[in-house]
């Protein structure tokens, strides 16, 4: 039995603003039955079409679904659409004081349903929730940038916890491998690192060593932790030479996200016009 | 308030015959039966009576029992040893509806060992295919690893029928029968199963206690290696008071079976019929004249099994759900999914399993106040308003 904390329960036994507002100015849906869980959220602005004077939804999914739309419609009733534009999944589970991991996405199903009411309102958008980008899990139909969102968002840095709060990967396990390395990336991206300047021109000796310290101090441990490991193998000019070993060897999608991934530490870190190459077995 | 307790596929209580039988082994008969002294001797002849009263269940030798901690490891025991004894046989044949215990194991060789597995379907109603089973034998299956009946929707699979084709071909048949223990009736000499699982806390013993029937002439490895208990086929000190426990149990059940195939069967069927009037929009799991008499799995349309799960926990009404919310993962009930019951379904079914501790009152209460919360649900519901 899941631990819902008492303000998810009241907010599941004792649910606000259920319903459909007639004549919304805006709604924004999402979700499907085959998913498990959809909410529709209709709301209904002043007259300047600035504020929400009232938010109602109707919820097919599980207790903590139900309490995170009725949580979501509490928190933006009496906002202005500025304001409600902000609100993320981390307010709508801090409302309901905690959430259970494993079920952060229903948070994440109403930040959605807000977003998709808002772009409704201003750009006349269906409402419905659209895929954005490139699916990366067929299972539950989760694209590239809805994962990057979450992660950036929650700072999520495990595919469990990805699968918790979009559900990627809790179908087939099929796309595990994809959200690792887009969690890879996206994690990389965001680390603030301490650059050490770029040096103007250097001797071959010197560009070899900051190479090997910079795959040891940026590189490798990303590769580690997913099971793999990289050895640089030569620096021939701006060519650099390195072998891919472990789980990052047989990484269907090495060729590409691997390299991009190197070169561009390389290059941000050593020198602009380095090339990263996979040393041929 | 005494809960309504439907959800005995799950685990049963303990009947107060069973505790009373197993209270002395604590702290009067504590023994080893090992040991050489009384004391023990005491723990030993304690130990041979319950194993005879589990013999007498399904009807066959006692030196055929084998007592482990749960189901789970009875089925362990049978798939490791089998395999382990004909190294080079590479198939496995199973279904898809299996309990995790025996599905995760035959994936466990599958991918750690590279076996072939076969996972045989089962049609709209759960029903197997037999003439399939009969063509995917091949010269190298090792095993076949069969349920008898089906933990969340109650179907039974033709036992008999499914031993005589596998042992037609020579090959070991598993069935992990926990759900049928204590139900319907075993008898071990007319079946021509070699290994079948049972487990205690199914049928109103303690949980931490089950047994395994082996075939004579069955070979099997022990799975936990070490001392020389149970004649050499499962290490560890014997759980006196459990398989004390166990062992009464069995006798309760066979003395309750003609109970469960009338008035329990009876109160299961009065459920069901009165859900599916009182409730739009259900239908019913599984094959209904297959079943076991205790079980009813149906299908709320519309909602969420995990919704309807907590508002039935308020009026403290127990069952369980093959929803998503429910199953710990993201999906629904493998088996749902395996009889092809539309996720629109899956995500709203509610096992609710009997024993014969339920009375006819707590069945009205349920029929009473579930068609409510199914209500109240798709009132909240963006699909239910129609
Ligand atoms: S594709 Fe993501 S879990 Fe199946």
């Amino acid at each position: 039995m899941w631990d819902y904390t008492e303000k998810v329960k009241d907010h599941f036994l004792n649910p606000r603003n259920v319903g459909e507002i007639e004549n919304a100015d805006c709604m924004g849906e999402v979700g499907s039955l085959a998913c498990g869980d959809a909410l529709k959220l209709t709301l209904r602005l002043d007259e300047k079409k600035e504020k929400i004077v009232d938010a109602k939804f109707l919820t097919f999914g599980c207790a903590s679904a139900i309490a995170s739309s009725s949580a979501l419609t509490e928190i933006i009733k009496g906002m202005t659409i500025d304001s409600a534009a902000k609100v993320t999944n981390q307010d709508i589970a801090d409302y309901l004081g905690e959430l259970p991991e494993q079920k952060m996405h229903c948070s994440v199903m109403g930040r959605e349903a807000l977003e998709a009411a808002i772009a409704n309102l201003r750009t006349g958008k269906t409402g419905v929730v659209e895929l954005e980008g490139r699916v990366v899990c067929t299972c539950f139909g989760v694209t590239e940038t809805e994962i990057e969102r979450v992660i950036k968002e929650n700072s999520l840095t495990e595919v469990e916890q990805v699968t918790n709060y979009c559900k990627a990967g809790g179908g087939c396990g099929g796309c595990r491998g994809e959200i690792e390395r887009i969690l890879l990336r996206t994690n990389a991206a965001a680390k603030p690192t301490v650059k050490p300047s770029k040096p103007g021109r250097l001797t071959v000796m010197q560009k070899i060593k900051m190479i090997d310290e910079t795959i040891a101090r940026e590189i490798r441990p990303s590769l580690v932790q997913d099971g793999g490991d990289i050895e640089l193998v030569d620096v021939e000019g701006s060519r650099v030479i390195v072998a891919l070993r472990g789980a990052c060897s047989s990484c269907p999608a090495s060729p590409v996200t691997m390299k991009d991934f190197i070169q561009a530490k390389l290059r941000e870190f050593v020198a602009d016009d380095l090339v990263v190459e996979e040393e041929k077995q | 308030m005494k809960p309504i307790y439907l959800d005995n596929n799950a685990t049963t209580r303990v009947a107060d015959e069973v505790v009373e039988a197993m209270m002395p082994f604590f702290t009067e008969q504590y023994g080893n039966p090992s040991s050489m002294y009384a004391l023990g001797g005491e723990a030993g002849h304690a130990t041979r009576h319950a194993r005879e009263q589990v013999a007498a269940l399904l009807n066959c030798s006692p030196d055929e029992i084998l007592f482990t901690s749960c189901g789970t490891e009875s089925d362990n025991t049978s798939i490791h040893g089998v395999l382990e004894v004909a190294p080079a046989k590479r198939h496995l044949i199973t279904s898809r509806v299996e309990h995790p215990a025996v599905r995760t194991t035959c994936r466990y060789f599958r991918e750690q060992h590279g076996y072939a597995l076969t996972e045989l379907p089962v049609d709209a109603k759960g029903n197997l295919s037999l003439s399939e089973l009969e063509s995917s034998l091949r010269d190298d299956t090792a095993l076949v690893s069969i349920m008898h009946a089906n933990n969340e929707t109650g179907v039974i699979f033709p036992l008999e029928e499914i031993a005589q084709i596998v042992k037609s071909h020579g090959v070991i048949l598993h069935t992990d029968a926990v759900q049928t223990a204590g139900k319907l009736s075993l008898d071990m000499q007319k079946l021509p199963v070699d290994l079948l699982a049972i487990s205690g806390h199914k049928l109103h013993a303690p949980k931490g206690i089950g047994a395994l029937y082996v075939r004579r002439g069955t070979k099997l490895p022990p799975y936990l290696k070490g001392g020389h208990q149970e004649s050499g086929k499962r290490a560890g000190t014997e759980n006196v008071p459990y398989i004390v426990g166990f062992g009464k149990a069995c006798e309760l059940a066979m003395q309750n079976m003609e109970k469960e195939n009338t008035s329990v069967k009876a109160l299961r069927d009065k459920l069901q019929a009165g859900l599916l009037t009182g409730c739009q929009n259900a239908y019913v799991n599984g094959d209904e004249t297959h079943r076991l008499p205790n079980t009813a799995n149906i299908s709320f349309e519309f909602i969420e099994g995990e919704s309807i799960l907590l508002l039935l926990d308020t009026l403290g009404v127990c069952a369980s759900s093959g929803s998503a919310c429910t199953s710990g993962s993201l999906e629904p009930s493998h088996v749902l999914r395996a009889m092809g019951v539309p996720f629109t379904r899956a995500h709203g079914s509610i096992r609710f399993s009997l024993s014969r501790y339920t009375t006819e009152d707590e069945v009205n209460v349920v029929i009473e106040k579930l068609p409510a919360i199914i209500e109240r649900l798709r009132s909240m519901s963006p699909f239910g308003r129609k």
